[in-house]
């Protein structure tokens, strides 16, 4: 895999992997990263577990030694440097907070390990920043899981340390509260200005939060860019199926014209952009997400120059108030999934003919020889 | 009248509410069975304690503190009137305490050993260090009489064969206490560490160390309490020396002073104090941080 440089330049702190790879006996963790993370940047690692995303966090932190490849903090290399001598430090997943330490303390041992005599004033600033000053007394076990959440995160930047990886940090909270830390965290990391580097599982929170986001699969990356980037123009089935949800059918090419290019599925002729294509002969994959597909009872519904597949019948119908989810079957079998915005028009009950349709522009091409359930049941996997 | 009735007539029955139910004891205790029991539990487990408290006050009429004859304090006033047995008391607070030492060091380098290195001998060491627990003590006595009879000779049997041998059962109790307190603790916390600065002798310091403290401080204690009042191996090991259990012993064919329950329930409310002081401490940390 080539190099990733998000802006194409290599600054003062940027974060520089370069070739990295990790291997255990034969399993190979991360295999070949070069990945160049810009200095004040919200990075996300998004992936299932075991595609190496931690291993990769472990490896900028110290405590994983690469088995091949380099690290580089702006233009000090940091690979072979211990964890306790790298300006980096982490979020672990389960805070990791020391039990038999005060609040206080934890936050304030960083400082004191690199030998700062009068730590209060930056341990009290800190602990404002989090909005947990009144906590400084108290043990871990006895703050909540939220509360500790922010403790970690205030120990972790107390030390002002180049990079902060987050390793899965909302994992353990609850889906309110994880909205909460989501915006909290995005605030922090605008305020403090450091590289983060986050690691999760989560679509969404990676979506929320980060700048750019690298979605890796079996150690390598599949595709890196902006959220909005990866979401609309994915480059795999695995980045449309695990970011999101996508309608992908296999398709076949029959011409291009003036960057428009023709496909027939089924017998069916469908169009899509050039620009929005990853392959534009033989097999190709036609993707379509499922809000941007429109249902109609009969072919005169459809406006002109839409792609539209007739012989649908619904199959399931599920109306969850601000949107109602369809499941529309093919008559080649395929299932496509349609999310239609409540705006008042009729439900459409299973059983229901119905053609389904949608904005040649918004669809997107994919090399045809790929696997294309690949990505959609990790993502189950990892949301179970 | 009918509605005034509705409202404040007492219910059928109500009447019978209000008079105080009469139970018998047996069923009080039926309906308490988990509380009887406890209780029945701890006088069983108490009992015997109890007794060696309420014997130490007696003066008996011979030679053995068997049978209640009379209240009196002279034992408490003068415990040490057996010399004898004040040194074999002396003897086995000592072994004790170098034993526990040594027991606690060494015992727990093993546990770290066995908990973070994965090594070849590992499965045979693990066996092997529940050996002194598993084997007889009798057989193992009598094998450790041998071996420092035919490498020291029976003159310079004493306190360091004895000592030897009480650290060599003790190892094991230790090494299982402190390991499984080891194998509780997040091993996250040292990467913790490690990425707060915190070099490998930091890391062991700050952050290992206090963390497995209650272990080691509880493998003391157990390796204390069990080389005080080990009789058998001790017996094979000691020479010419007497601890106190062989006092208690011999004591038994001669004669048993009253003194002998002093130091029993001495050690007893020792112990209490200390269980009473640590409690109280523990609730005055935890008041302070509210």
């Amino acid at each position: 895999m080539s190099s990733h440089d998000v802006l194409g330049r290599t600054e003062g702190g940027d974060l520089r992997l370069v070739g990295l790879t990790k291997r255990y006996g034969s399993f190979t963790a991360v295999d070949d990263l070069s990945l160049t993370i810009p200095q004040g940047s919200f990075f996300a690692l998004l992936g299932a577990s075991g595609c190496g995303k931690t291993t990769t966090l472990r490896m900028i932190s110290g405590l994983e030694d690469p088995t091949v490849g380099q690290i580089f903090l702006g233009e000090q290399e940091v690979t072979d440097l211990k964890p306790y001598r790298r300006p980096v430090n982490t979020v672990f997943q389960n805070y990791a907070l020391f039990p038999h330490l005060d609040i206080f303390e934890n936050v304030a041992f960083g400082l004191r390990r690199r030998g700062v005599k009068d730590v209060k004033k930056a341990v009290t600033d800190m602990l404002d920043l989090v909005e947990l000053g009144h906590l400084a007394k108290r043990k871990p076990t006895q703050l909540s899981g939220g509360q500790q959440q922010r403790i970690a995160l205030a120990r972790a930047l107390i030390n002002q340390p180049q990079v902060l990886l987050l390793d899965e940090p909302l994992g353990a909270l609850d889906l309110k509260l994880r909205r909460q830390m989501q915006i909290e965290l995005k605030r922090i990391q605008t305020e403090v200005g450091l590289t983060f580097v986050h690691v999760t599982h989560d679509q969404e929170e990676a979506m929320t939060m980060a700048d750019t986001i690298a979605v890796m699969n079996h150690g390598r990356i599949e595709q890196l860019g902006s959220p909005a980037d990866l979401y609309e123009n994915p480059a795999t089935t695995f980045v449309a199926n695990f970011l999101g949800q996508s309608n992908l059918i296999p398709a076949s090419v029959e011409g291009e014209k003036d960057g428009v290019v023709s496909v027939s599925a089924h017998g069916q002729q469908l169009k899509v952009d050039t620009s929005r294509c990853r392959s534009t002969s033989g097999k190709i994959i036609l993707g379509v997400r499922p809000e941007k597909v429109q249902i109609a009872t009969g072919r005169g519904e459809v406006p002109d120059g839409y792609n539209a597949l007739v012989g649908g019948k619904v199959v399931d119908t599920s109306f969850i108030g601000v949107s109602t989810q369809y499941l529309v079957q093919m008559p080649s079998g395929e299932e496509l999934s349609v999310f239609e915005q409540n705006t008042g028009r009729a439900i459409q009950r299973p059983g229901a003919e119905v053609v389904v349709y949608w904005d040649p522009s918004q669809g997107f091409g994919l090399e045809g020889s790929q696997d294309i359930e690949a990505g959609a049941e990790v993502d189950e996997e990892a949301a179970a | 009248m009918a509605t005034q009735t509705i409202s404040t007539a007492p219910a059928p029955g109500g009447g019978a509410q209000l008079k105080v139910r009469r139970r018998s004891p047996l069923a009080w205790a039926r309906q308490h069975v988990l509380l009887v029991v406890t209780f029945l539990v701890f006088v069983f487990m108490l009992l015997p304690n109890a007794v060696i408290l309420w014997m130490s006050f007696n003066s008996p009429e011979g030679k053995f503190n068997y049978t209640w004859n009379k209240f009196s304090l002279d034992a408490w006033k003068n415990p040490c009137s057996n010399s004898t047995m004040c040194h074999s008391i002396g003897l086995s607070l000592e072994i004790g305490v170098v034993a526990t030492i040594i027991a606690t060091i060494l015992g727990t380098m093993i546990a770290f050993a066995m908990v973070r290195h994965r090594f070849k001998a590992r499965s045979g060491i693990n066996a092997l260090l529940f050996l002194p627990m598993a084997a007889p003590e009798v057989v193992m006595g009598a094998t450790l009489a041998a071996l420092f009879f035919n490498t020291i000779g029976p003159g310079g049997m004493g306190f360091w064969t004895i000592t030897i041998a009480h650290v060599m059962f003790c190892i094991s109790y230790v090494v299982v206490t402190v390991k499984s307190r080891l194998a509780g603790m997040d091993p996250t916390l040292e990467r913790a560490a490690q990425d707060l600065y915190a070099t490998p002798a930091q890391t062991f310091m700050k952050v290992t160390l206090p963390l497995v403290a209650p272990g080691i401080g509880a493998a003391a204690l157990l390796a204390f309490a069990i080389s005080i009042d080990d009789y058998i191996i001790t017996v094979f090991t000691a020479g010419n020396s007497e601890t106190f259990p062989m006092y208690i012993f011999g004591s038994v064919q001669r004669a048993y002073p009253a003194q002998i329950d002093v130091i029993g329930s001495l050690m007893l409310l020792g112990t209490m104090a200390v269980i009473a002081v640590s409690q109280v401490l523990n609730q005055m940390r935890a008041a302070r941080k509210k």
